[in-house]
């Protein structure tokens, strides 16, 4: 098994002295869907932001794909997709616009663009007269695919996604994890995902790390963890939410 | 993102335009030939009237004359004079002495020269009228109370005495005379511009007035003369610099002792109360004393406001195109730093608070007179509005978003061209639309420091008490205000496609 992440003994601590990660050590398997689980205030989306080097740790080394974090951040950031609860679209641009975005920069050709843009738009299951109408027209659902569409738009080998399903309602929520999971099966992308919905980590992941306070609770495949949660605060968690 | 660079392509086409346009404005100032003599005035109408008189003999004798009218006062006007700003004005001796040189003693014509030599700058000879304080009584009350001299009003004690509120006051007014005359009248004080209307009507008897006043000769009014001579001498004289060509000196030297007070009465009279014009007024006398030719004065209204909004239009447009570059500028500088955005915001909130008249004149020591005080005072009123906006709009920018292009991979320079800059063009834009409005009513002030501009005829206007003139050059600066609205309209339909506005209404749910 190759590495996808790596941390080995991360600290990070904000401006006020807090510390929000606490000598994390991880090994993320390659190929596979990660979820990071763990209360808000728990450090998990701090540490999906050590991983694209939004953030810098304060201790510690984080590796992806078996190198350091390179001194090119804009390339590391790129060759990395990123989708965010909410989407986060530019509202000033189309839709199509905001997935072609980071290839038109590339300077991809308009003939490549259009054609993955619309091979990511139908495995999204979007319409095709969502490309020139903006965001803010619509529904959250749609706006999180194509924020899906955008982040997987230059082919990265890792996906990461901060809560993403989060503010879907649920009957939409499992059309998308469907959708989600067929996608990430064939462009074959490991994901990181972050999120405090366990029952959804054990859906779409095959590799859970727990988080609590900073700390890492537990790291292991899913099923490892469901069958012998390694402490109280797993095994509650296990209970209270499936 | 094409359409966010259509969008871009569009501003800086217009920004262009709009650069070519203004530049290609004739620009004035810079490196004058020696021929053309620059004529200032103060704003009132005899100044205007003795600056105009002397700018067509210079014409006529060949000389290209710039014609700086309607200076904000004696200071500005001798400020510009030392400046090199203009190379004459007409000044009245009372006024030097006192005002300017702070030398009491210095009363005539050639001790004043003494003191100026050396400031390399020189009084010609006066015109020939004394402009000073006068005790004036309706003719014919003065013929039946036998009343020809200041003296006289002490054998007439019941006379009702009011005078301006500005003279009752001023040592060198009423307290004064009284004491020089040994006047134990009771006086009140009245407003100046009534005080003739009431002495018509008979409300009143005597009152102050300024000896060439045209009102002496349109209500028939005797000037009581000053025999113990308390009234300091206010003579009109061309006041120079030293470097003046030879020639220019000599046909301004033609107009000594060429105009005496009852004159100087007419000549105000036929502008106040005819309504001429100074230039026809000016030339009519100039042929009647066959110093000039007779010129073609009229016709030059459509003219002159057609420079006059064209100089405006050159005053705020450059003025606003320096405050767009430096304001957004300066935004894109500072905003990821707040305390600093802060400062600069409270700084030129600071400068929206002088008085526009007191900026234009703390111009003029550095900057002396003319266009480029009057655009650098309306780029430093401009900014705040530019600035304030920007940078609101580039701070307040949902963090998400700034969380999503740095994530994703956008560059410092991307993250400004393609998210913060479009997202802040809406308000962008009002800051720069609330900012050309304002310049075009403030650069009507500009007109006070000699720039020109649709402040010219409202500044005439003003001086001659004319609501005509006033309009002259208010309507069309209210017109260029709409307009400047209007064409900001169609601006931001071009510039701000249905995406962003799209986000305004977002925002507005």
């Amino acid at each position: 098994m190759s590495h996808c992440v790596e941390f080995h003994g991360v600290s990070k601590s904000y401006i006020s002295g807090h510390k929000v990660l606490d000598d994390v050590t991880l090994d993320l398997p390659d190929g596979e869907t990660t979820a990071v689980v763990g209360e808000s205030g728990s450090g998990k989306t701090t540490l999906l932001q050590l991983v694209n080097a939004v953030l810098v740790p304060d201790q510690g080394e984080v590796r992806v794909f078996d190198a350091p974090i390179p001194a090119d951040l804009v390339a590391h950031r790129r060759s990395i997709g990123y989708s965010v609860q909410g989407a986060g679209l530019f509202p000033h641009m189309t839709n199509q616009e905001n997935v072609l975005l980071l290839a038109r920069l590339e300077g991809w050709s308009e003939q490549a663009m259009i054609e993955r843009y619309q091979d990511l738009r139908e495995q999204m299951g979007l319409d095709a007269d969502v490309a020139d109408r903006y965001p803010q027209e619509l529904s959250g659902g749609q706006q999180q695919r194509i924020g899906l569409c955008r982040a997987l738009m230059l082919r990265p080998r890792l996906l990461l996604l901060d809560e993403p399903f989060s503010a879907i309602d649920p009957i939409t929520r499992v059309g998308i994890y469907e959708r989600f999971e067929e996608v990430q099966r064939r462009e074959g992308v490991s994901t990181l995902l972050v999120t405090h919905d366990i029952r959804e980590a054990m859906k779409l992941a095959r590799y859970l790390v727990i988080v609590r306070s900073g700390k890492i609770e537990q790291a292991g495949p899913s099923d490892q963890v469901r069958h012998s949660p390694a402490t109280d605060y797993v095994a509650t968690l296990l209970e209270k939410q499936l | 993102m094409r359409r966010s660079e259509q969008t871009w392509i569009r501003l800086t086409v217009i920004s262009s335009i709009l650069l070519t346009l203004s530049f290609s404005l004739p620009l004035s100032a810079a490196g004058a030939p020696v021929d053309v003599i620059r004529i200032g005035s103060k704003n009132f109408n005899e100044s205007y009237l003795l600056s105009e008189m002397s700018a067509q003999m210079l014409e006529q004798a060949g000389y290209r004359v710039e014609r700086k009218f309607g200076l904000g006062g004696t200071l500005i006007c001798y400020d510009a004079l030392r400046n090199g700003e203009i190379d004459v004005y007409a000044e009245y001796t009372g006024t030097l002495s006192q005002a300017v040189l702070n030398d009491p003693a210095a009363k005539s014509v050639a001790e004043l020269n003494r003191r100026l030599q050396p400031l390399a700058l020189e009084l010609l000879p006066a015109f020939g009228f004394n402009n000073t304080y006068a005790m004036v009584i309706k003719e014919a009350s003065a013929s039946r109370l036998d009343m020809t001299s200041i003296a006289d009003m002490a054998r007439h004690p019941d006379l009702k005495v009011v005078v301006s509120h500005e003279f009752l006051e001023r040592e060198d007014g009423w307290p004064g005379l009284a004491e020089a005359y040994g006047l134990g009248l009771d006086v009140t004080g009245i407003e100046h511009g009534l005080a003739y209307q009431a002495l018509d009507d008979g409300v009143i008897d005597i009152t102050d007035a300024y000896s060439t006043d045209g009102e002496l000769k349109r209500y028939n009014l005797r000037i009581l003369d000053d025999d113990r001579g308390f009234f300091p001498q206010y003579l009109a004289a061309p006041l120079i610099r030293s470097d003046l060509p030879e020639g220019a000196r000599e046909v301004l030297m033609e107009l000594a002792g060429r105009i005496d007070d009852a004159t100087m009465q007419r000549l105000n009279s036929e502008v106040v109360f005819e309504r001429k014009s100074f230039a026809e007024v000016a030339n009519d006398f100039l042929v009647a004393e066959r110093l000039a030719a007779s010129v073609d004065t009229s016709g030059q209204a459509w003219q002159s406001l057609l420079d006059n909004t064209l100089q405006h239009l050159k005053l705020t447009g450059v003025a606003l195109i320096g405050s767009v570059l430096v304001g957004v500028g300066a935004s894109l500088a500072v905003f990821r730093m707040p305390t600093v955005s802060r400062a600069l915001t409270y700084f030129c909130g600071l400068l929206q608070t002088i008085p526009s008249i007191a900026l234009l004149a703390l111009m003029i020591p550095v900057f002396g007179i003319g266009m480029l005080p009057a655009v650098i005072a309306l780029f430093l009123y401009s900014l705040l509005p530019i600035l304030r906006n920007t940078l609101t709009a580039l701070t307040t920018i949902d963090p998400t978003l700034v969380r999503v292009a740095v994530a994703m991979g956008l560059k410092e320079g991307e993250q400004l061209r393609l998210v913060y800059l479009p997202l802040a063009l809406p308000s962008m834009f009002a800051g720069i639309r609330t900012a050309a409005v304002i310049s075009i009513g403030t650069a009507t002030l500009a007109a006070f420091i000699g720039a020109g501009g649709l402040g010219d005829p409202i500044v005439t206007g003003l001086a001659l008490n004319d609501v005509n003139l006033i309009l002259q050059g208010a309507l069309p600066a209210a017109g260029l205000a709409v307009l400047t609205e209007l064409l900001f309209e169609v601006l931001e339909r071009l510039l701000l496609p249905g995406n962003l506005r799209l986000v305004d209404q977002s925002v507005a749910r």
